[in-house]
C-alpha cells in the first residue's frame, strides 16, 4: 500500500510540477469543477445527505438556466474537522476549481483555511459562525446568515408573530445546546434582547444542555419550574425530539415552542418521529421563497431525481447548497475562465437577483458575506413545515398559543 | 428551587440510575470475574437496544417480552465471544486486552451504522408518554417499568450467584484463580459462562434502556464509560455495589444538573470517579483486594 | 555501518526530500503521519518505557494547544514563548496525575481509567470556559501564508512538514538516548517487575514520575504544533477520548516500547485509512461506516496475531535490531 501511494504521489507530482504548483490548468476549460464537501456520514450524516441532493440536481438545472457545464466532485468529511481539511486538499489536487461546503462551522473553517492557502475560491453554503468571514480571507465567500443575523431576524419575526396573533407573552425560558452553534446563538440573543426593547417578553431562565445528552429530564423540569409563558429553543434534531417528548411526559404545555433560528424542528425526522406532537412548533430560519420561479424549477428537478423526498423538509439544505453552486457557475459564466483568481474576482462581482431563498439579491460585501438574507417563520402544521410569516410569503396563518396551552 | 422540582428530579434520577445499575452489573460480573476490560460493553448494550427495536417494528413486541429472547441470545453471543476471541487474551498485558476490545467496539459501532444508518430509532409503546401522578410528583410510566425490570433482573442474578452451584463455582474462580483450578474447576468454561451471563444482563438492560432513550450507533462509547464509572464507584465484584453505584450516579447527575449547569452533569461523574479512585479504590461496597 | 544505520539514513533522506516530488495532498498526509508518529512516540515514553497505560493523553495535547493558542489569541504572543507555558502546564498536570496515582498505588486498568476521567473532566470543563472560546472554539487568526514567518510559526504547508519532521527526528534521537541511559535501564526494570525493582532499591516512584514528566512535556509540544497548524481548537474534538485512542493506535500497532514502532504504526494506519477510502470509492461502495469496519477488522487482526506490534516482526525479517 505504501509503495503504491508512493508511485501515485510521484506520478501526480510529475504532472503537477510541470505547471505552476499553486494553480490548476489555466486553459479555456469547458467545464467548471465544483468540489462539494459535506458531512454525509457521522453525527451530521442526515443533514449532509440532505444538502447533497442540492448538489446533485445542480448540473442539470444550471445547464438549462445559464448554459454552462459544471461537474460536481463530492467528498464526505465524515462530520470531522480533520477529514474536512484533507478532503479539501484532495479535491484541489484532483482539479477542483471551486469548493463548496460544509454546513458545520468547524468543518467549514478547516476547509476554508485550505482554500485560502491554495488560492481556490470557497463558497460556503451553510455555516453560521461569524469568524468565517472575519479572518480577512480573500477567497472565502458565504451566502448564508451569520449567527448574529439569524438572531436578529429570528427575534424580530417573534415580534411579528405576537402581533399577528394578538398575544403578549411576558416571559420565556431559553434553552440551548451547548455547542459551537448554540453558544454563538446564545451570545447573539443576549445582546439582541437588550436592544430589541419592543419585544414584550423577558427571558426568565437560561438552560444550556449537552447536545449529546440522551436524558433531558432535569432540563425540562427546570424549564417547567420557571413558569415561563413560552419556550425559546436553540436545538438540533435529536435533542429537539427528546425535549418535546419529555415535555409531554412532564405535562408542560407552554404557549409555544419557538426557535429563533436553529435546525431540528422543521426536519423530516422530527415530524416523522413525533407525529402530531410535532405540530405547532415554530422555527424562524432562512427559508426558500415558495413563490420564486427558481424554487419551482428546483422543486421539479428534485421531484424527478428524488421522487420520495419532499422539498419542504429539505428546502433549507438543498436551497443554500444549490445557490452556492449557482454562485460559482454564474461567476464562471462571467469570467469565462477557471483560473482561481479570476473566478474569485468574478464571485466578488456577483449580483444574482433571481434566487430561491428569501431575501435580497446575492451580493458579497467586502468581507465576502452576503447581507440581507431573509428568514421566515416556519410552523409545523399537519406535520408539514409551513411558512406563516412574513405575510407576503405565507401559506397559512400562524397558530399561537398552541392548542393545549394551560396557564401553569 | 421548590421541593416539587427537586423531588421530581431525584425520583427520575433514581429510576434511571437503577437501569444504569443493571447495565453496570453486567460489567461488574465480567470485570470482577474474568478481569477483562470490556471496552465494548456499551456497544453490546446498543446492539441489544437495536435488536429490541427490530423486534418491535416487526412484531410489535413490547420490550418486556423481548427480555427473555434477548437475554438468551446475548448469553450465547457473550459465551462465544469469550471462548473464541477473548480467552487467549487473559494472560496478555492489559493494553492488549484493551486494544482488542476497542477494535471489537469499533467494528460493532460501525456495523450498526452500516445496518441501521445514523438515524435515531426507538420503540413507541402505548404508555411511552404517560405518567403517574402521586401528589405533586409525576412518575414517568416507562421509566418506572424499566426500573422494575432492572431490579427484577438484578435479583435474579443475585439469587443465581447465591444459591446455585454454578454461581458458587464462578465466585470461586473470581476469588481465587489458582485455588479454583486446584479444586478441579474448568475455569475457562466458567469464564465463558460468566461473560455470557454478563452479556445477558446487558441485554436486559438494553430492553429497559430502549424505553428511556433513542438508540443511535454512537451511543455505545458513552455507556461504556458510564458503566466503568459506576462499577468503580460502586465497587468491583459487588453486585449490590453496581446497583448502588448506578443509583448514586443517576441521582448525583440529576442533582448536579439541577443545581449547577445541566451541561456539566457528566463532569460531576468523572470528578466522583477520580475521588473514588484516589481515596477508596475498592469502591463503596467492594472488598479491598 | 549496521543494516539498521543504513536503513535509517535512507529513510531520513527520503523524508527530507519528500516534498520535492510529492504533491500538496501527499504532503498534508505525510504531515499528519508525522504528527501522529511524534505524539505516539511521546505516549510511548510513558507506556513503552515505564509501563503506565495512559488513555487520556489527549489531555496534554489539548492543554498544550490551548495554552499556546490562548497566548497568541489574546495577547499576540508567538508560539516560541507559548511553547514554554504549554510545557510547564502539561508537566504540572502530568505530575499531579502521576503523584495521585502512584502515591495511592493506582496502576493498570485503574490508572488508565483515572487518565480517562481527567481528560473527560477537562473536556467538559473547557466547554464552559468562555475565555478560551468555550464550545464555540478558538480560532487563531491566520495571516497570509506564503512567507515563512518562523517567529509566529506561520507559513506554507512545507514549513509545517519540516517542523514536524524535525520534531519526530528529535524525539526519535532523544528516546534512543534515553533508552541507553540509566533511566532506560530503570524503566525496563520497573516495566518487567516493579516489586522486584523496588526490592533492589530502585526509587520506582521517582523514575515513573520522570517518565510521566517527559511524556507530557513532549505531548505539550505536539499540542502547540496542532494549534498553529489547524488554527482552530474545539474542546469536543481535542480532548475527546477518540483522540486519545487515535494517539495510542500508532504505537500499539507499530510496537510498544520500540523506537521505530510509533512511526511505523502511524504510517501504516494513516495510509491504510486513506487507502481503504480510495479503494471503496473506486469500488463504488460509498456507504458510511464501511471504512471504519474494515479499519476495526485490521486492528483486530493485528492485535490478535501480532501482539507485539508490526515493527518487531518486520525488523526481525529485515535483520535489524531495534
Amino acid at each position: 500500500m505504501k509503495r503504491r501511494q508512493f508511485n501515485k504521489a510521484v506520478a501526480a507530482a510529475g504532472v503537477v510540477s510541470l505547471a505552476n504548483p499553486f494553480s490548476i490548468v489555466r486553459a479555456q476549460a469547458q467545464k467548471l469543477r465544483v468540489g462539494v464537501i459535506l458531512p454525509r456520514s457521522g453525527v451530521q450524516g442526515q443533514i449532509g445527505q440532505s444538502c447533497q441532493m442540492g448538489a446533485e440536481i445542480a448540473p442539470a438545472v444550471i445547464k438549462e438556466m445559464l448554459g454552462v457545464d459544471i461537474e460536481i466532485m463530492s467528498a464526505d468529511n465524515e462530520s470531522n474537522v480533520d477529514t474536512s481539511r484533507t478532503r479539501a486538499e484532495r479535491l484541489i489536487q484532483e482539479g477542483a476549481h471551486v469548493l463548496v461546503g460544509a454546513f458545520d462551522s468547524g468543518q467549514t473553517m478547516s476547509m476554508a483555511q485550505v482554500a485560502e492557502q491554495r488560492g481556490i475560491p470557497h463558497v460556503v453554503n451553510i455555516a453560521a459562525a461569524p469568524a468565517l468571514t472575519e479572518q480577512g480571507y480573500k477567497f472565502v465567500f458565504r451566502n448564508f446568515q451569520t449567527a448574529p443575523d439569524i438572531v436578529r431576524e429570528g427575534l424580530s419575526l417573534i415580534g411579528e408573530l405576537f402581533q399577528a396573533t394578538n398575544t403578549v407573552p411576558r416571559s420565556a425560558v431559553f434553552m440551548h445546546v451547548n455547542d459551537t452553534f448554540g453558544q454563538a446563538m446564545a451570545k447573539g440573543i443576549g445582546g439582541a434582547m437588550q436592544r430589541l426593547t419592543q419585544l414584550p417578553f423577558k427571558i426568565v431562565d437560561t438552560i444550556s444542555y449537552d447536545p449529546a445528552a440522551k436524558d433531558l429530564t432535569v432540563e425540562v423540569s427546570k424549564a417547567k419550574a420557571s413558569n415561563a409563558d413560552f419556550l425559546l429553543l436553540v436545538c438540533r434534531l435529536n435533542d429537539a425530539i427528546i425535549l418535546r417528548r419529555e415535555m409531554v411526559k412532564q405535562r408542560w404545555n407552554p404557549m409555544g415552542i419557538v426557535s429563533p433560528g436553529s435546525p431540528g424542528m422543521y426536519e423530516e425526522q422530527f415530524t416523522k418521529t413525533l407525529g402530531k406532537l410535532a405540530d405547532y412548533c415554530i422555527s424562524n430560519v432562512p427559508w426558500y421563497n415558495a413563490n420564486a420561479p427558481l424554487t419551482k424549477v428546483v422543486e421539479k428537478a428534485m421531484a424527478k431525481r428524488f421522487p420520495k423526498e419532499k422539498l419542504h423538509f429539505h428546502g433549507l439544505n438543498v436551497g443554500f447548497t444549490f445557490e452556492a453552486i449557482l454562485v460559482a457557475a454564474d461567476a464562471f459564466k462571467r469570467a469565462r475562465s477557471t483560473d482561481p483568481k479570476t473566478l474569485a474576482d468574478a464571485i466578488r462581482q456577483t449580483n444574482i437577483t433571481s434566487k430561491m431563498m428569501l431575501g435580497g439579491p446575492i451580493r458579497f460585501n467586502a468581507k465576502g458575506q452576503v447581507e440581507g438574507i431573509g428568514s421566515a417563520c416556519v410552523q409545523n402544521l399537519n406535520q408539514v413545515p409551513t411558512v406563516v410569516l412574513p405575510a407576503s410569503a405565507a401559506k397559512a396563518k400562524p397558530v399561537f398559543p398552541m392548542p393545549g396551552y394551560k396557564k401553569a | 428551587m421548590s421541593f416539587d422540582l427537586v423531588a421530581n428530579v431525584v425520583v427520575a434520577g433514581l429510576f434511571t440510575g437503577l437501569v444504569y445499575g443493571l447495565m453496570a452489573l453486567g460489567l461488574s460480573v465480567i470485570f470482577g470475574v474474568v478481569r477483562v476490560v470490556n471496552f465494548a460493553h456499551g456497544e453490546m448494550m446498543t446492539i441489544a437496544m437495536y435488536a429490541v427495536t427490530v423486534l418491535f417494528a416487526a412484531w410489535k413486541l413490547d420490550p418486556f417480552f423481548a427480555v427473555l429472547p434477548a437475554a438468551a441470545g446475548f448469553f450465547v453471543f457473550g459465551y462465544l465471544l469469550q471462548a473464541g476471541l477473548i480467552n487467549p487474551f487473559i494472560t496478555r498485558p492489559e493494553h492488549s486486552q484493551f486494544m482488542l476490545m476497542v477494535a471489537v467496539a469499533i467494528i460493532m459501532v460501525n456495523a450498526l451504522l452500516l445496518a441501521f444508518g445514523p438515524d435515531a430509532r426507538n420503540v413507541q409503546v402505548d404508555y411511552q408518554l404517560e405518567s403517574f401522578e402521586i401528589g405533586k410528583i409525576l412518575i414517568d410510566k416507562a421509566r418506572l417499568y424499566a426500573a422494575l425490570a432492572a431490579v427484577g433482573a438484578a435479583a435474579a442474578l443475585f439469587a443465581f450467584f447465591r444459591f446455585t452451584l454454578t454461581g458458587k463455582a464462578i465466585r470461586a474462580c473470581a476469588d481465587n484463580y489458582l485455588g479454583a483450578k486446584v479444586v478441579g474447576l474448568n475455569v475457562k468454561r466458567y469464564y465463558a459462562l460468566t461473560f455470557g451471563l454478563g452479556s445477558a444482563c446487558v441485554a436486559v438492560a438494553g430492553c429497559a434502556m430502549v424505553l428511556l432513550v433513542d438508540v443511535t450507533p454512537a451511543l455505545g462509547p458513552y455507556y461504556t464509560l458510564l458503566a466503568f464509572v459506576i462499577v468503580i464507584v460502586g465497587g468491583l465484584g459487588s453486585m449490590t455495589g453496581a446497583l448502588l453505584g448506578g443509583v448514586l450516579i443517576g441521582v448525583a447527575e440529576a442533582l448536579a444538573g439541577l443545581l449547577i449547569a445541566p451541561s456539566a452533569k457528566s463532569m460531576f461523574s468523572f470528578g466522583l470517579l477520580i475521588l473514588v479512585l484516589l481515596f477508596r479504590p475498592q469502591g463503596l461496597l467492594g472488598r479491598k483486594s | 555501518m549496521t543494516r539498521a544505520g543504513i536503513g535509517l539514513a535512507a529513510l531520513s533522506l527520503l523524508l527530507l526530500f519528500f516534498p520535492a516530488f510529492a504533491g500538496p495532498y501527499a504532503l498534508s498526509v505525510a504531515t499528519l503521519i508525522l504528527f501522529f508518529a511524534y505524539t505516539g512516540q511521546a505516549w510511548n515514553v510513558m507506556m513503552g518505557f515505564a509501563g503506565q497505560l495512559s488513555l487520556g493523553h489527549s489531555l496534554y495535547v489539548g492543554v498544550g494547544a490551548y495554552a499556546a493558542g490562548a497566548l497568541f489569541f489574546h495577547y499576540g504572543i508567538g508560539p516560541w514563548l507559548g511553547l514554554w507555558l504549554a510545557i510547564v502546564l502539561c508537566v504540572a498536570f502530568g505530575l499531579v496525575i502521576g503523584f495521585l496515582a502512584f502515591r495511592f498505588g493506582i496502576s493498570g486498568v485503574y490508572f488508565a481509567l483515572l487518565t480517562i476521567a481527567f481528560a473527560e473532566f477537562t473536556r467538559i470543563g473547557f466547554d464552559h470556559l468562555d475565555w478560551l472560546g468555550g464550545p464555540g472554539g478558538m480560532f487563531l487568526k491566520v495571516a497570509q501564508r506564503d512567507a515563512w514567518d518562523l517567529a509566529n510559526f506561520r507559513g506554507p504547508p512545507l514549513m509545517y512538514y519540516y517542523a514536524i519532521l524535525l520534531l519526530t527526528a528529535a524525539a526519535f534521537a532523544g528516546c534512543w538516548l534515553l533508552l541507553r541511559s540509566k533511566a532506560g535501564y530503570y524503566w525496563q526494570a520497573i516495566r518487567e517487575d516493579e516489586q522486584a525493582a523496588q526490592a533492589l532499591g530502585v526509587n520506582t516512584f521517582r523514575w515513573k514520575m520522570l517518565a510521566v514528566a517527559i511524556s507530557s512535556a513532549m505531548t505539550a509540544v505536539s499540542g502547540v504544533f496542532f494549534a498553529f497548524y489547524y488554527n482552530n481548537l474545539f474542546p469536543e474534538q481535542i480532548f475527546h477520548i477518540s483522540r486519545s485512542i487515535e494517539i495510542i493506535l500508532g504505537p500499539v500497532i507499530g510496537g510498544i516500547g520500540t523506537l521505530f514502532g510509533p512511526i511505523l504504526g502511524a504510517a501504516v494506519l494513516t495510509l491504510l485509512s486513506d487507502g481503504i477510502t480510495e479503494a471503496l470509492a473506486a469500488l463504488g461502495w460509498e456507504i458510511p461506516g464501511i471504512k471504519q469496519v474494515f479499519y476495526g477488522v485490521v486492528l483486530l487482526l493485528v492485535v490478535m496475531f501480532l501482539p507485539h506490534g508490526i515493527w518487531p516482526a518486520v525488523s526481525r525479517k529485515m535483520g535489524i535490531g531495534r
